[in-house]
């Protein structure tokens, strides 16, 4: 390993992986790729189901494999890698950053680099993060915690499970339990939807005759040494437990399925701008953030449901990486003329959140999530103040599934303003 | 007359397959969903992916998956051939786990590579 580089990627999955292949087919030699984990891959190594790579390999993959097919061209292109290495600090030089490392083999370390790819990915809600009551016993895990205990390190996490939230890691550790030999009594859902993938109900609960509780929470847990029970309660339409609804489940396991959230401390620590929606970086069109030569992408910028579009993503950001270090230009001067993108109160978040017209080549995309349910066609109207811009009919939406809508140069072109205004109508 | 949940797109059209009447199906909104019904009500097949004990220093287990769908009510059937089983590295994926899983013409194979 060097100490200098044209881009150094923070986080080996598959964010941090894609972007480092699509910088390396632009052109850039001098990459270095830093994981905490021993080996590369993310969280797909722990994702043993199937059912990644439709949209991208156009085949149906495990997540394990998807892994194996992106770090196999990494070994082809000539990548340098650092696993078992925590990147502690970001910080801006003249040229470019400073990345601080700390691993057992080599201590600490500077590593200066041109142009910097936040991939960190995002990690689960807590049990803290809810506030359950109850007794603080064992036997109370996230998801992803118990998919890795029982997919990687080959430990079973419970006898009779209960499932707190139908995000997709519950939905797809409510199989996996149930092939193992558990019972999974239910999965209680606080919202009166379910925020998994429909396909992900149908083959994981639905299967296996989990039944899914909406509009129910746990309300209590209760144990000496072990989770021995759970109460689970209906709730109204705003969120409060309704009385006489209680069901006691005997469980010794609650997994906890309520959410992810982008692991941003670096991206707060070295100053970049961070959208409240989205808990993730203020990104332009080429995922560039608020600071020059830093690019975000993946799981860090704003939590995905299917990793092909990580794949997709991560290219945009590799390729602008690519092109903000050979050009030696910094896109932040050169571009005058920033068009703001906003949304009503249908639309949790986009992103970009910030458009450079000069940088779109022929068309852009937006990411989007709705709030709530839309089980009726409706239309995505996208504005420059009064004067509609593109509209986009859909037969379903849902906070569930990501959207994503895309505009041409052309369009982008049309706005006189500088905002772009998205909303959802009948 | 059953009840399906389409799971061909995110719409997750809500299905009738009445088996009485040559699998008609109701409530689809495309011809997709007139497929999926009729084979998941004539003969539901699922992937069933799990994992094998590996004697590495590195690796507890290795995940493995069927190469083809095997019919939705042998999974835990299947699940049952995978214990016991201990590969040793090294173990490159797309090697046979087991072989002819129930003599459906399906294999469990590894996803994964493992090094020695």
């Amino acid at each position: 390993m060097r100490d200098n580089y044209q881009m150094v990627v923070i986080g080996g999955g598959p964010a941090g992986l894609g972007a480092a292949l699509s910088a390396r087919g632009d052109g850039l030699e001098r990459i270095l790729i830093v994981e905490r984990d021993v080996e590369l891959g993310g969280i797909l190594n722990q994702c043993i189901h199937n059912g990644f790579g439709l949209h991208y390999f156009k085949e149906e993959l495990t997540g394990p494999e998807y892994a194996c097919r992106l770090i196999d061209s990494l070994e082809e292109n000539g990548i340098d890698v650092a696993c078992d290495t925590m990147v502690l600090a970001i910080e801006p030089t003249e040229g470019g950053q400073r990345v601080c490392l700390m691993s057992a083999n080599e201590g600490y370390r500077f590593i200066e680099t041109q142009a910097l790819i936040l991939a960190m990915g995002c990690r689960e809600r807590t049990r803290g993060a809810i506030q359950i009551p109850g007794t603080r016993v064992a036997g109370i895990l996230t998801a992803g915690t118990a998919q890795r205990y029982v997919n990687i390190e080959g430990y079973m996490v419970g006898k009779r499970v209960i499932i707190l939230g139908s995000g997709d890691i519950g939905l797809i550790m409510a199989r996996r339990l149930t092939l193992e030999g558990a019972k999974v009594l239910a999965c209680v859902e606080i919202m009166p939807y379910s925020g998994g993938l429909s396909r992900n109900i149908v083959q994981c609960l639905n299967d296996y005759d989990i039944p899914l509780l909406l509009s129910h929470t746990i309300t209590n847990i209760e144990g000496k040494k072990r989770v021995e029970r759970v109460t689970v309660q209906q709730v109204n339409s705003s969120f409060v437990p309704i009385r006489r609804t209680e069901i006691d489940y005997e469980v010794d396991t609650v997994l906890l399925s309520v959410g992810l959230i982008p692991e941003n401390e670096l991206t707060r620590a070295a100053g970049i701008e961070i959208d409240p929606r989205t808990s993730g970086p203020v990104v332009f069109e080429n995922n560039e953030t608020s600071v020059a030569g830093v690019f975000a992408c993946g799981n860090v910028l704003h939590v995905h449901d299917l990793v092909d579009y990580v794949t997709e993503e991560s290219a945009n950001a590799g390729k602008a990486a690519a092109a903000y270090v050979i050009d030696k230009q910094s896109m932040h001067e050169s571009s005058k003329r920033t068009i703001a993108v906003v949304s009503d109160d249908s639309i949790g978040y986009t992103v970009p959140q910030k458009i450079r017209p000069t940088f779109i080549e022929k068309s852009i995309r937006i990411f989007f999530r709705v709030r709530e349910p839309h089980k009726t066609p409706k239309r995505i109207i996208l504005r420059d103040d009064d004067q509609v811009i593109a509209s986009f009919r859909r037969p379903y939406m849902a906070p569930g599934e990501m959207e994503h809508v895309t505009i041409s140069k052309d369009q982008i072109d049309q706005i006189e303003n500088n905002q772009l205004s998205i909303s959802i109508e009948a | 007359m059953r009840e399906l949940i389409c799971i061909v797109c995110p719409q997750g059209c809500h299905l009738t397959v009445d088996e009485d009447n040559d699998y008609e199906v109701t409530g689809n909104r495309c011809l997709r969903g007139v497929a999926y019904g009729k084979s998941e009500a004539m003969n539901p097949t699922r992937v069933v992916t799990s994992t094998v004990c590996v004697r590495s220093g590195v690796h507890a287990r290795c995940p493995v998956k069927t190469d083809h769908p095997i019919p939705k009510g042998d999974a835990f059937r299947a699940m049952e051939l995978l214990n016991g089983i201990q590969l040793i590295p090294p173990v490159q994926r797309g090697d046979i786990v087991v072989a002819n899983i129930l003599g459906h013409q399906a294999n469990f194979i590894a996803t994964r590579d493992i090094p020695e």
